[in-house]
């Protein structure tokens, strides 16, 4: 299949994997943005191919762990009402709110269903007037043009059973957090390819200058990821801190000008609470005034206020490199896929069920 | 919902609920089908399908062939199904004609006939259009003896063909989930092939058709009931192009996802070669995938393309697409 095989030959691999062997003599710390790299550095093993002295840390980037308890515990709320249903995408069924997730609310009769995308949502309002239909449109950078897309269309269509739970995430702003925070250790950072493909890489040219640090955007096949680890590698040998873009096949500094702009039409920054790290500025997205009419939050009068975290999950600090997961005292024992004490345990993205399912 | 996907909660239910109360033959041979007085072989299932109609097939194939398959998996010859149908209030008589029409063909295709069945009627809402149950009875012949208990260290793993079609084909056409593509569901009768073996004294120690939980849940069945460790070289599984692409567009693995005309044979090392050869006469892309390796903790591992080893695990859950 083009553009994923040339990405996965071993030969390719284990040239880069070489080179990086080579060209890696202090001990460095890199992280990769987004649970989409992690997934592919557990499943293909590439954390054997690395030289010993280069470790990768995994990072925040996983959507659906982000998402703030107290949306999902408001999204549960709507699909259990009568005549409401919830449309999300997959990885979000399962993710636990303070008592249960959209999965087992759904067998309590819940309506709550998975679409592939929100325009699909919007399909389910047009085809049933009498029910209101309430799309979660959670992710980053990466899902916010669709999403913007479908309240865009909705207002178009004067559509009035439709509305949007907006739990919008901006990946730059989370990278200056744990930078600010200084406990990570964290030198060099892969930047993740999807978000930049939509909104380009100047956000964190700002990021590489302040805080002297290297920044590789980086694709998500074994080949990407051993290239980008190189190029972090080699500007962190020679005391370089810029951003490069390893992934140039899909991405553009300027990023994508129509994604953009729909986001931008639709959408507004916005400080926003990411579950395990607590409230950071600027780090949202919200319905901007002119569609606050699609909001469900004003629309069924909720209030997602900030809710505690099951006792012991860690999620915090594994989402910010603090901890691996192997290295949480409830993985594996009291927190596995089907009994998740957190996010990062359910979520196809998450750190933590990468390791459980990959047997790391 | 998730008890019926096929994976690791769904063990669970078997092993928690119905083996203590039910025991019997069930209990120490966990095959998909029971094996009676050693020359007849009875089995069940029942198709719950949405939509009713995928691209290469209906409810009513795969309540044929799931049947006919479950039965060649233990080594015996289909010939007689049950049929039972419950159908929604409301069901159009033409959907109830199509699904019919296609368990006949689907019948005279695996050469079974279907000599019994009841149809109930439930309101409207009691049931999604129809739900299937067959029954099956077949025969064992050539004195096949298969079952995980018989597999060993050093058996070879073959895999009948490509992997992955059904359940990207049926997922194409789900409510909101629709997506074009050029793939039909792998929906065929496996007695053929099996047959072919057992007549060439292959010695065939267990089989298993690869549906709901894919290859990653028979496996793991199989590894955990005998205590072996099963590896598979990740690069003699073959995915087609158009299902693989649909998989890393929704985020799935292929391991994972259904088929309803794929199988296992977990063969004697000294036969795998021909086995191979007997296998490829029915379908070009069978490939000798695997190995049992020694006794253990049951469980499956996968050596990658780039050299490393990973476990593959069983789905736990369904099986959702990813958001991005």
């Amino acid at each position: 299949m083009k553009h994923v095989d040339e990405y996965r030959d071993p030969a390719v691999a284990h040239a880069l994997a070489a080179e990086l062997r080579a060209a890696a003599r202090g001990r460095w710390s890199i992280m990769e943005v987004c649970g989409g790299q992690t997934h592919t550095i557990l499943k293909s093993g590439l954390t054997a191919l690395l030289p010993e002295g280069v470790e990768l840390i995994h990072g925040p980037g996983c959507p659906v762990c982000v998402t703030p308890v107290g949306l999902i515990d408001a999204a549960v709320e709507l699909a259990l009402r009568p005549g409401v249903t919830v449309a999300s995408f997959g990885d979000m069924m399962r993710v636990p709110g303070t008592r249960r997730s959209l999965l087992e609310a759904r067998a309590e009769g819940a309506d709550a269903r998975v679409v592939y995308s929100p325009l699909d949502a919007l399909k389910l309002a047009q085809a049933d007037a009498g029910r209101e239909v309430v799309f979660f449109a959670v992710g980053f950078e990466t899902t916010a043009p669709a999403n913007a897309m479908a309240a865009w269309q909705a207002a178009r269509l004067g559509l009035r059973n439709f509305s949007l739970l907006v739990a919008h995430v901006l990946a730059p702003p989370a990278v200056r957090a744990i930078l600010e925070g200084g406990r990570s250790g964290v030198q060099a950072f892969l930047a993740p390819g999807h978000v930049c493909t939509v909104a380009g890489y100047e956000a964190w040219e700002e990021l590489a200058r302040e805080f002297r640090t290297p920044v590789v955007v980086t694709g998500f096949e074994p080949a990407d990821l051993l290239e980008g680890t190189l190029m972090a590698v080699r500007q962190l040998e020679a005391g370089r801190a810029v951003v490069e873009n390893q992934y140039a096949r899909a991405v553009r500094r300027s990023g994508n000008a129509a994604a953009l702009r729909v986001v931008a039409e639709v959408f507004e920054v916005c400080d926003r609470e990411w579950r395990g790290l607590g409230v950071i500025a600027g780090s949202g997205l919200r319905l901007r005034a002119e569609y606050a009419g699609l909001d469900a939050e004003r629309r069924f009068g909720l209030r997602a206020d900030a809710r505690e975290e099951a006792g012991e999950c860690r999620a915090g600090d594994v989402l910010q490199g603090r901890l691996k997961p192997l290295a949480c005292p409830a993985f594996g024992g009291r927190c596995t896929p089907e009994h998740p004490l957190g996010a990062p345990m359910v979520s196809s993205e998450g750190a933590c069920a990468a390791y459980y399912r990959y047997g790391q | 919902m998730a008890h019926g996907s096929g994976g690791r909660m769904m063990d669970r239910l078997i092993e928690e609920v119905f083996l203590p109360e039910f025991g019997g033959v069930a209990a120490h041979e966990r095959h998909d089908g029971a094996r009676l007085d050693g020359s007849l072989a009875f089995t069940t299932d029942s198709y719950v399908v949405r939509p009713l109609f995928f691209p290469g097939g209906s409810i009513g194939d795969l309540a044929v062939n799931g049947t006919v398959n479950d039965l060649a998996m233990c080594g015996a010859r289909p010939r007689w199904l049950s049929a039972g149908f419950i159908l929604e209030e409301g069901l159009p008589l033409e959907t109830l004609r199509r699904v019919v029409g296609d368990m006949a063909r689907a019948a005279r295709a695996a050469r079974v006939e279907i000599v019994t069945g009841d149809t109930k009627v439930v309101e409207r809402g009691a049931a999604d259009g129809m739900f299937i149950t067959t029954a099956g009875v077949g025969m064992i012949e050539y004195g096949a003896r298969v079952g995980p208990a018989l597999i060993g260290p050093g058996d070879a793993v073959l895999l009948s063909g490509e992997l992955g079609a059904h359940g990207v084909a049926v997922m194409s056409v789900r409510e909101g989930l629709a997506f074009e593509t050029e793939i039909v569901s792998d929906t065929a009768p496996l007695w053929a092939p099996v047959e072919a073996m057992l007549r060439a004294g292959v010695e065939i120690h267990c089989l298993r058709d690869l549906t709901r939980g894919g290859l990653a849940s028979a496996l793991n069945e199989i590894a955990r009931t005998r205590g072996v460790e099963i590896e598979i070289e990740e690069t003699q599984v073959r995915v087609p192009a158009a299902v693989r692409g649909a998989c890393e567009f929704l985020g799935l693995d292929p391991m994972y996802v259904a088929n309803e005309g794929r199988f296992c044979a977990l063969v004697a090392a000294a036969d795998a070669e021909r086995a191979l050869g007997i296998l490829r006469q029915f379908d070009g892309q069978a490939t000798l995938a695997g190995v049992v390796g020694a006794e253990g903790r049951g469980e499956v591992v996968v050596r990658g393309a780039l050299g490393g080893r990973r476990v593959l695990d069983q789905l736990s859950g369904e099986l959702l697409p990813r958001i991005c």
